[in-house]
Protein backbone atom coordinates (compact mmCIF):
# COMPACT_ATOMS: atom_id res chain seq x y z
CA UNK A 1 0.00 0.00 0.00
CA UNK A 2 1.22 3.52 -0.70
CA UNK A 3 2.58 5.57 2.15
CA UNK A 4 1.59 9.19 2.68
CA UNK A 5 3.55 11.68 4.78
CA UNK A 6 2.07 15.09 5.39
CA UNK A 7 1.81 17.81 7.99
CA UNK A 8 -1.60 18.31 9.57
CA UNK A 9 -2.12 21.32 11.80
CA UNK A 10 1.62 21.62 12.23
CA UNK A 11 2.26 17.99 13.19
CA UNK A 12 3.83 15.50 10.81
CA UNK A 13 1.90 12.34 10.12
CA UNK A 14 2.72 9.21 8.13
CA UNK A 15 0.26 6.47 7.24
CA UNK A 16 -0.05 3.40 5.03
CA UNK A 17 -3.20 3.89 2.99
CA UNK A 18 -5.02 2.47 0.01
CA UNK A 19 -4.60 4.52 -3.14
CA UNK A 20 -8.33 5.24 -3.16
CA UNK A 21 -8.32 6.81 0.32
CA UNK A 22 -9.71 10.33 0.15
CA UNK A 23 -8.03 13.13 2.07
CA UNK A 24 -11.17 13.55 4.18
CA UNK A 25 -11.08 9.85 5.06
CA UNK A 26 -7.46 10.11 6.14
CA UNK A 27 -8.28 13.10 8.33
CA UNK A 28 -11.44 11.69 9.90
CA UNK A 29 -10.85 7.96 10.08
CA UNK A 30 -7.09 7.60 10.30
CA UNK A 31 -6.33 10.71 12.35
CA UNK A 32 -9.61 11.15 14.22
CA UNK A 33 -9.99 14.77 13.11
CA UNK A 34 -13.77 14.64 12.78
CA UNK A 35 -14.26 18.40 12.66
CA UNK A 36 -14.00 18.16 8.88
CA UNK A 37 -17.40 16.95 7.75
CA UNK A 38 -18.72 14.99 4.78
CA UNK A 39 -22.02 16.46 3.69
CA UNK A 40 -22.71 15.55 0.09
CA UNK A 41 -19.63 13.54 -0.92
CA UNK A 42 -20.13 14.97 -4.43
CA UNK A 43 -17.92 18.10 -4.28
CA UNK A 44 -20.85 20.48 -3.90
CA UNK A 45 -21.59 21.26 -0.24
CA UNK A 46 -18.16 22.33 1.03
CA UNK A 47 -18.54 20.83 4.54
CA UNK A 48 -15.19 19.08 3.94
CA UNK A 49 -13.15 22.18 3.05
CA UNK A 50 -9.62 22.23 4.45
CA UNK A 51 -6.52 24.17 3.48
CA UNK A 52 -3.77 22.37 1.53
CA UNK A 53 -0.59 24.45 1.33
CA UNK A 54 -2.70 27.47 2.19
CA UNK A 55 -5.43 27.01 -0.44
CA UNK A 56 -8.98 25.95 0.38
CA UNK A 57 -9.91 22.64 -1.25
CA UNK A 58 -12.64 20.06 -0.96
CA UNK A 59 -11.04 17.17 0.89
CA UNK A 60 -13.69 14.76 -0.42
CA UNK A 61 -12.42 15.45 -3.95
CA UNK A 62 -8.73 14.90 -3.38
CA UNK A 63 -6.90 11.64 -2.81
CA UNK A 64 -4.96 11.50 0.44
CA UNK A 65 -1.90 10.45 -1.55
CA UNK A 66 -2.13 13.71 -3.52
CA UNK A 67 -1.45 15.53 -0.27
CA UNK A 68 1.87 13.74 0.16
CA UNK A 69 4.39 16.31 1.36
CA UNK A 70 1.73 18.99 1.81
CA UNK A 71 0.80 21.10 4.82
CA UNK A 72 -2.87 20.62 5.67
CA UNK A 73 -4.87 22.80 8.04
CA UNK A 74 -8.24 21.67 9.36
CA UNK A 75 -10.81 23.38 11.56
CA UNK A 76 -9.04 21.83 14.57
CA UNK A 77 -5.85 23.72 13.68
CA UNK A 78 -6.93 27.35 13.50
CA UNK A 79 -7.51 28.33 17.13
CA UNK A 80 -4.51 29.27 19.24
CA UNK A 81 -2.98 26.66 21.53
CA UNK A 82 -4.48 28.37 24.61
CA UNK A 83 -7.95 27.93 23.13
CA UNK A 84 -8.37 31.50 21.86
CA UNK A 85 -10.61 31.24 18.83
CA UNK A 86 -9.46 32.31 15.37
CA UNK A 87 -11.07 35.67 14.51
CA UNK A 88 -13.30 33.93 11.97
CA UNK A 89 -14.52 31.46 14.59
CA UNK A 90 -15.05 34.30 17.06
CA UNK A 91 -17.09 36.31 14.55
CA UNK A 92 -19.18 33.27 13.59
CA UNK A 93 -20.05 32.99 17.29
CA UNK A 94 -20.55 36.73 17.74
CA UNK A 95 -22.91 37.02 14.76
CA UNK A 96 -24.69 33.72 15.31
CA UNK A 97 -23.57 32.53 11.87
CA UNK A 98 -24.76 28.97 12.40
CA UNK A 99 -27.74 26.98 13.46
CA UNK A 100 -27.19 23.22 13.23
CA UNK A 101 -23.46 23.72 12.73
CA UNK A 102 -22.88 20.95 10.21
CA UNK A 103 -21.62 23.22 7.44
CA UNK A 104 -19.71 25.49 9.83
CA UNK A 105 -16.22 23.92 9.69
CA UNK A 106 -16.18 24.15 5.91
CA UNK A 107 -17.71 27.64 5.98
CA UNK A 108 -15.04 28.86 8.38
CA UNK A 109 -12.19 27.34 6.35
CA UNK A 110 -13.54 28.78 3.08
CA UNK A 111 -14.15 32.15 4.74
CA UNK A 112 -10.59 32.38 6.07
CA UNK A 113 -9.22 31.69 2.59
CA UNK A 114 -11.62 34.23 1.07
CA UNK A 115 -10.52 36.98 3.48
CA UNK A 116 -6.85 36.12 2.96
CA UNK A 117 -7.25 36.26 -0.83
CA UNK A 118 -8.71 39.78 -0.65
CA UNK A 119 -6.40 42.08 1.30
CA UNK A 120 -7.76 44.96 -0.78
CA UNK A 121 -11.24 44.61 0.72
CA UNK A 122 -14.40 42.57 0.31
CA UNK A 123 -17.89 43.62 -0.68
CA UNK A 124 -21.02 41.80 0.41
CA UNK A 125 -21.40 40.65 -3.18
CA UNK A 126 -17.87 39.24 -3.23
CA UNK A 127 -18.50 37.42 0.06
CA UNK A 128 -21.71 35.86 -1.23
CA UNK A 129 -20.05 34.77 -4.49
CA UNK A 130 -17.01 33.62 -2.54
CA UNK A 131 -19.23 31.16 -0.67
CA UNK A 132 -20.46 29.47 -3.84
CA UNK A 133 -18.71 26.28 -2.83
CA UNK A 134 -20.40 26.02 0.56
CA UNK A 135 -24.02 25.15 1.21
CA UNK A 136 -25.90 25.99 4.41
CA UNK A 137 -29.47 24.78 4.78
CA UNK A 138 -30.27 26.62 8.03
CA UNK A 139 -29.17 30.22 8.13
CA UNK A 140 -30.06 31.75 4.79
CA UNK A 141 -26.38 32.85 4.79
CA UNK A 142 -27.11 36.35 6.07
CA UNK A 143 -25.31 36.03 9.40
CA UNK A 144 -22.46 34.11 7.78
CA UNK A 145 -21.90 37.06 5.44
CA UNK A 146 -21.98 39.45 8.40
CA UNK A 147 -19.49 37.31 10.33
CA UNK A 148 -17.03 37.25 7.44
CA UNK A 149 -17.27 41.01 6.95
CA UNK A 150 -16.65 41.42 10.68
CA UNK A 151 -13.63 39.09 10.64
CA UNK A 152 -11.94 40.93 7.75
CA UNK A 153 -10.75 43.97 9.78
CA UNK A 154 -9.49 41.75 12.61
CA UNK A 155 -7.56 39.47 10.24
CA UNK A 156 -6.06 42.35 8.24
CA UNK A 157 -5.56 44.75 11.16
CA UNK A 158 -7.29 47.65 9.43
CA UNK A 159 -10.76 48.87 8.61
CA UNK A 160 -12.64 47.23 5.77
CA UNK A 161 -12.26 49.81 2.98
CA UNK A 162 -15.41 48.79 1.13
CA UNK A 163 -18.48 48.60 3.25
CA UNK A 164 -19.89 45.08 3.23
CA UNK A 165 -23.38 46.37 3.67
CA UNK B 1 -14.39 3.80 -5.31
CA UNK B 2 -12.56 0.74 -6.57
CA UNK B 3 -8.95 0.56 -5.43
CA UNK B 4 -6.09 1.12 -7.85
CA UNK B 5 -2.33 1.32 -7.97
CA UNK B 6 -0.89 4.81 -7.85
CA UNK B 7 2.19 6.23 -9.47
CA UNK B 8 3.58 9.75 -9.65
CA UNK B 9 6.18 9.94 -12.41
CA UNK B 10 8.66 12.81 -12.44
CA UNK B 11 9.08 13.18 -16.21
CA UNK B 12 6.79 13.27 -19.24
CA UNK B 13 8.40 10.19 -20.90
CA UNK B 14 7.88 8.20 -17.69
CA UNK B 15 4.25 9.30 -17.55
CA UNK B 16 3.65 8.39 -21.19
CA UNK B 17 5.28 5.01 -20.61
CA UNK B 18 3.14 4.35 -17.52
CA UNK B 19 -0.03 5.21 -19.46
CA UNK B 20 1.03 3.20 -22.50
CA UNK B 21 2.02 0.10 -20.53
CA UNK B 22 -1.52 -0.58 -19.34
CA UNK B 23 -4.72 0.00 -21.32
CA UNK B 24 -6.63 0.50 -18.05
CA UNK B 25 -4.24 3.15 -16.71
CA UNK B 26 -5.70 6.64 -16.31
CA UNK B 27 -4.09 10.04 -15.92
CA UNK B 28 -4.97 12.19 -12.91
CA UNK B 29 -4.74 15.96 -13.41
CA UNK B 30 -6.69 18.10 -10.92
CA UNK B 31 -9.22 15.36 -10.26
CA UNK B 32 -12.25 17.63 -9.94
CA UNK B 33 -14.17 15.58 -12.49
CA UNK B 34 -12.20 12.35 -12.38
CA UNK B 35 -12.37 11.71 -8.62
CA UNK B 36 -16.19 12.11 -8.55
CA UNK B 37 -16.32 9.70 -11.53
CA UNK B 38 -14.21 7.20 -9.59
CA UNK B 39 -16.42 7.61 -6.52
CA UNK B 40 -19.45 6.70 -8.59
CA UNK B 41 -17.60 3.61 -9.87
CA UNK B 42 -18.12 4.78 -13.43
CA UNK B 43 -14.47 4.02 -14.15
CA UNK B 44 -12.21 1.25 -12.87
CA UNK B 45 -8.58 2.08 -13.65
CA UNK B 46 -5.83 -0.36 -12.68
CA UNK B 47 -3.26 2.40 -12.31
CA UNK B 48 -3.65 6.11 -11.69
CA UNK B 49 -0.82 8.19 -13.08
CA UNK B 50 -0.58 11.46 -11.15
CA UNK B 51 0.64 14.24 -13.45
CA UNK B 52 1.41 16.78 -10.71
CA UNK B 53 5.20 16.36 -10.72
CA UNK B 54 5.80 16.78 -14.46
CA UNK B 55 6.52 20.50 -14.33
CA UNK B 56 3.39 21.37 -16.33
CA UNK B 57 2.16 24.20 -14.09
CA UNK B 58 2.70 27.77 -15.12
CA UNK B 59 1.93 30.54 -17.59
CA UNK B 60 4.36 32.10 -20.08
CA UNK B 61 3.52 35.13 -22.22
CA UNK B 62 5.11 37.27 -24.90
CA UNK B 63 3.61 39.90 -27.24
CA UNK B 64 1.99 37.28 -29.49
CA UNK B 65 1.06 34.27 -27.37
CA UNK B 66 0.06 33.11 -23.92
CA UNK B 67 1.11 29.53 -23.19
CA UNK B 68 -0.53 27.76 -20.28
CA UNK B 69 0.88 24.54 -18.85
CA UNK B 70 -1.62 21.70 -18.82
CA UNK B 71 -1.57 21.37 -15.02
CA UNK B 72 -2.16 25.07 -14.40
CA UNK B 73 -5.22 25.53 -12.20
CA UNK B 74 -8.28 27.62 -13.00
CA UNK B 75 -7.36 29.83 -10.05
CA UNK B 76 -3.88 30.49 -11.45
CA UNK B 77 -5.39 31.37 -14.83
CA UNK B 78 -8.05 33.73 -13.47
CA UNK B 79 -5.52 35.54 -11.29
CA UNK B 80 -2.69 35.75 -13.85
CA UNK B 81 -1.96 39.40 -14.79
CA UNK B 82 -0.71 38.20 -18.20
CA UNK B 83 -3.93 36.32 -18.99
CA UNK B 84 -6.04 39.21 -17.67
CA UNK B 85 -4.19 41.66 -19.91
CA UNK B 86 -3.65 39.61 -23.08
CA UNK B 87 -6.70 37.32 -23.22
CA UNK B 88 -9.17 38.85 -20.74
CA UNK B 89 -12.05 36.63 -21.83
CA UNK B 90 -10.05 33.59 -20.80
CA UNK B 91 -9.33 34.98 -17.32
CA UNK B 92 -13.03 35.77 -16.92
CA UNK B 93 -13.94 32.26 -18.06
CA UNK B 94 -11.61 30.63 -15.54
CA UNK B 95 -13.18 32.67 -12.74
CA UNK B 96 -16.63 31.33 -13.66
CA UNK B 97 -15.72 27.64 -13.37
CA UNK B 98 -17.09 25.75 -10.38
CA UNK B 99 -16.27 27.43 -7.07
CA UNK B 100 -13.10 28.67 -5.38
CA UNK B 101 -12.20 25.24 -4.02
CA UNK B 102 -12.70 23.53 -7.37
CA UNK B 103 -10.67 26.26 -9.08
CA UNK B 104 -7.79 25.64 -6.67
CA UNK B 105 -7.47 22.04 -7.90
CA UNK B 106 -9.01 21.78 -11.39
CA UNK B 107 -6.71 22.20 -14.39
CA UNK B 108 -7.05 23.39 -17.97
CA UNK B 109 -5.38 20.27 -19.35
CA UNK B 110 -7.69 17.98 -17.43
CA UNK B 111 -10.77 19.82 -18.65
CA UNK B 112 -9.64 19.75 -22.29
CA UNK B 113 -8.69 16.06 -22.18
CA UNK B 114 -12.14 15.25 -20.83
CA UNK B 115 -14.02 17.56 -23.26
CA UNK B 116 -17.26 17.61 -21.32
CA UNK B 117 -19.95 19.10 -23.61
CA UNK B 118 -20.75 21.66 -20.90
CA UNK B 119 -17.17 22.54 -19.99
CA UNK B 120 -16.05 26.14 -20.53
CA UNK B 121 -12.49 25.93 -21.88
CA UNK B 122 -13.39 24.25 -25.20
CA UNK B 123 -15.20 27.46 -26.20
CA UNK B 124 -12.13 29.62 -25.54
CA UNK B 125 -9.77 27.21 -27.26
CA UNK B 126 -11.95 27.00 -30.37
CA UNK B 127 -12.85 30.69 -30.60
CA UNK B 128 -9.27 31.84 -30.12
CA UNK B 129 -7.85 29.16 -32.43
CA UNK B 130 -5.49 27.91 -29.74
CA UNK B 131 -2.97 25.11 -30.25
CA UNK B 132 -2.94 22.01 -28.03
CA UNK B 133 0.61 20.79 -27.45
CA UNK B 134 1.00 17.16 -26.41
CA UNK B 135 3.96 14.95 -25.54
CA UNK B 136 4.70 14.35 -29.23
CA UNK B 137 2.78 16.79 -31.46
CA UNK B 138 0.72 19.97 -31.75
CA UNK B 139 -2.99 19.89 -32.56
CA UNK B 140 -4.97 22.84 -33.93
CA UNK B 141 -8.18 23.64 -32.05
CA UNK B 142 -10.21 22.96 -35.22
CA UNK B 143 -8.93 19.39 -35.28
CA UNK B 144 -8.96 18.73 -31.55
CA UNK B 145 -12.65 18.61 -30.56
CA UNK B 146 -14.36 15.60 -32.09
CA UNK B 147 -17.66 15.35 -30.23
CA UNK B 148 -18.95 14.79 -26.73
CA UNK B 149 -16.11 13.55 -24.47
CA UNK B 150 -14.13 12.83 -27.64
CA UNK B 151 -10.89 14.49 -28.75
CA UNK B 152 -8.03 13.96 -31.17
CA UNK B 153 -5.88 12.64 -28.31
CA UNK B 154 -4.61 9.11 -28.84
CA UNK B 155 -4.67 6.62 -25.96
CA UNK B 156 -1.93 7.59 -23.54
CA UNK B 157 -1.22 10.92 -25.25
CA UNK B 158 -0.72 13.74 -22.76
CA UNK B 159 -1.51 17.43 -23.16
CA UNK B 160 1.52 19.41 -22.03
CA UNK B 161 0.46 23.00 -22.77
CA UNK B 162 -2.15 25.14 -24.52
CA UNK B 163 -0.93 28.06 -26.61
CA UNK B 164 -3.34 30.97 -27.08
CA UNK B 165 -2.82 33.88 -29.46
CA UNK B 166 -3.04 37.32 -27.89
CA UNK B 167 -6.59 38.52 -28.53
CA UNK B 168 -7.66 41.82 -30.04
CA UNK B 169 -11.06 41.11 -28.49
CA UNK B 170 -12.16 38.30 -26.20
CA UNK B 171 -15.13 37.79 -23.93
CA UNK B 172 -17.16 34.97 -22.46
CA UNK B 173 -20.75 34.98 -21.29
CA UNK B 174 -22.09 31.95 -19.50
CA UNK B 175 -25.58 31.01 -18.38
CA UNK B 176 -24.75 28.74 -15.48
CA UNK B 177 -26.74 25.86 -14.19
CA UNK B 178 -27.22 27.20 -10.66
CA UNK B 179 -26.52 23.84 -9.01
CA UNK B 180 -23.63 22.40 -11.01
CA UNK B 181 -22.32 25.73 -12.37
CA UNK B 182 -21.64 24.05 -15.69
CA UNK B 183 -22.63 26.05 -18.76
CA UNK B 184 -26.20 25.59 -19.91
CA UNK B 185 -25.02 27.89 -22.66
CA UNK B 186 -21.62 29.54 -22.86
CA UNK B 187 -20.56 31.84 -25.69
CA UNK B 188 -16.97 32.91 -26.32
CA UNK B 189 -16.38 35.69 -28.84
CA UNK B 190 -12.86 36.41 -30.02
CA UNK B 191 -11.00 38.45 -32.58
CA UNK B 192 -7.43 37.43 -33.31
CA UNK B 193 -4.91 38.37 -35.98
CA UNK B 194 -4.71 34.80 -37.30
CA UNK B 195 -8.36 33.77 -37.23
CA UNK B 196 -10.39 36.96 -37.35
CA UNK B 197 -13.71 36.92 -35.53
CA UNK B 198 -14.85 33.62 -34.11
CA UNK B 199 -17.81 32.63 -31.97
CA UNK B 200 -17.75 29.30 -30.12
CA UNK B 201 -20.67 27.83 -28.20
CA UNK B 202 -20.41 25.35 -25.35
CA UNK B 203 -23.03 23.66 -23.19
CA UNK B 204 -25.62 23.66 -25.94
CA UNK B 205 -24.56 21.29 -28.70
CA UNK B 206 -25.19 17.57 -28.62
CA UNK B 207 -21.75 17.10 -30.15
CA UNK B 208 -20.01 19.44 -27.73
CA UNK B 209 -18.44 22.78 -28.59
CA UNK B 210 -19.17 24.28 -32.03
CA UNK B 211 -18.60 27.48 -34.00
CA UNK B 212 -21.46 29.78 -34.90
CA UNK B 213 -20.44 30.72 -38.44
CA UNK B 214 -23.49 32.91 -39.18
CA UNK B 215 -22.59 35.13 -36.23
CA UNK B 216 -18.91 35.11 -37.18
CA UNK B 217 -19.67 36.44 -40.67
CA UNK B 218 -21.93 39.17 -39.33
CA UNK B 219 -19.46 40.22 -36.63
CA UNK B 220 -16.55 40.26 -39.07
CA UNK B 221 -18.38 43.06 -40.93
CA UNK B 222 -19.65 44.87 -37.85
CA UNK B 223 -18.51 43.85 -34.37
CA UNK B 224 -21.60 44.99 -32.49
CA UNK B 225 -24.55 43.31 -30.74
CA UNK B 226 -26.88 44.83 -33.35
CA UNK B 227 -25.08 42.94 -36.11
CA UNK B 228 -26.27 39.59 -34.72
CA UNK B 229 -29.67 40.61 -33.37
CA UNK B 230 -31.53 39.12 -36.32
CA UNK B 231 -29.65 35.84 -36.45
CA UNK B 232 -31.85 32.89 -35.51
CA UNK B 233 -30.01 29.85 -34.15
CA UNK B 234 -31.72 26.58 -35.16
CA UNK B 235 -32.63 24.27 -32.27
CA UNK B 236 -31.68 21.19 -34.29
CA UNK B 237 -28.74 19.39 -32.72
CA UNK B 238 -28.97 21.29 -29.43
CA UNK B 239 -29.31 19.59 -26.04
CA UNK B 240 -32.64 19.21 -24.32
CA UNK B 241 -32.78 18.13 -20.68
CA UNK B 242 -34.60 18.91 -17.42
CA UNK B 243 -32.83 22.26 -17.27
CA UNK B 244 -33.63 23.63 -20.71
CA UNK B 245 -35.19 22.59 -24.01
CA UNK B 246 -33.27 22.86 -27.31
CA UNK B 247 -35.42 25.89 -28.23
CA UNK B 248 -34.58 27.59 -24.92
CA UNK B 249 -30.87 26.97 -25.48
CA UNK B 250 -31.11 28.28 -29.05
CA UNK B 251 -32.61 31.51 -27.72
CA UNK B 252 -29.99 31.72 -24.96
CA UNK B 253 -27.19 31.47 -27.52
CA UNK B 254 -28.38 34.71 -29.10
CA UNK B 255 -28.75 36.47 -25.76
CA UNK B 256 -25.37 35.35 -24.45
CA UNK B 257 -23.65 36.17 -27.74
CA UNK B 258 -25.03 39.73 -27.78
CA UNK B 259 -23.96 40.26 -24.18
CA UNK B 260 -20.50 38.86 -24.94
CA UNK B 261 -20.05 41.16 -27.94
CA UNK B 262 -21.37 44.20 -26.09
CA UNK B 263 -18.81 43.84 -23.32
CA UNK B 264 -15.87 42.55 -25.40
Amino acid sequence: MPQVSLTVNGRSHTAEIEGRTLLVELLRENMGLTGTHVGCDTSQCGACVVHVDGESVKSCTMLAIQANGAAVTTIEGIAESDGTLHPMQAMFREHHALQCGFCTPGMVMSAIDLVQMHPEGLTEDQIRHGLEGNLCRCTGYHNIVKAIAAAWPIMHGKELPLAAE
Amino acid sequence: MYDFNYTKPSSIPEAVQALGADMEAKALAGGQTFIPVLKQRLNKPTVIVDLSELGLRGIAADDKTVTIGAMTTHHQIESSPDVQRLVPGLAKMAALIGDTQVRHRGTMGGSLANNDPSACYPAAVLALGATIHTDHRSIAADDYFQGMFTTALEPGELITAIEFPVAEKSNYEKFRNPASRYAMVGVFVAKTAAHGVRVAITGAGQGGVFRHTAMEEALAKDFSPEAITGIITPADGLNGDIHASPEYRAHLIGVMARRAVAAA
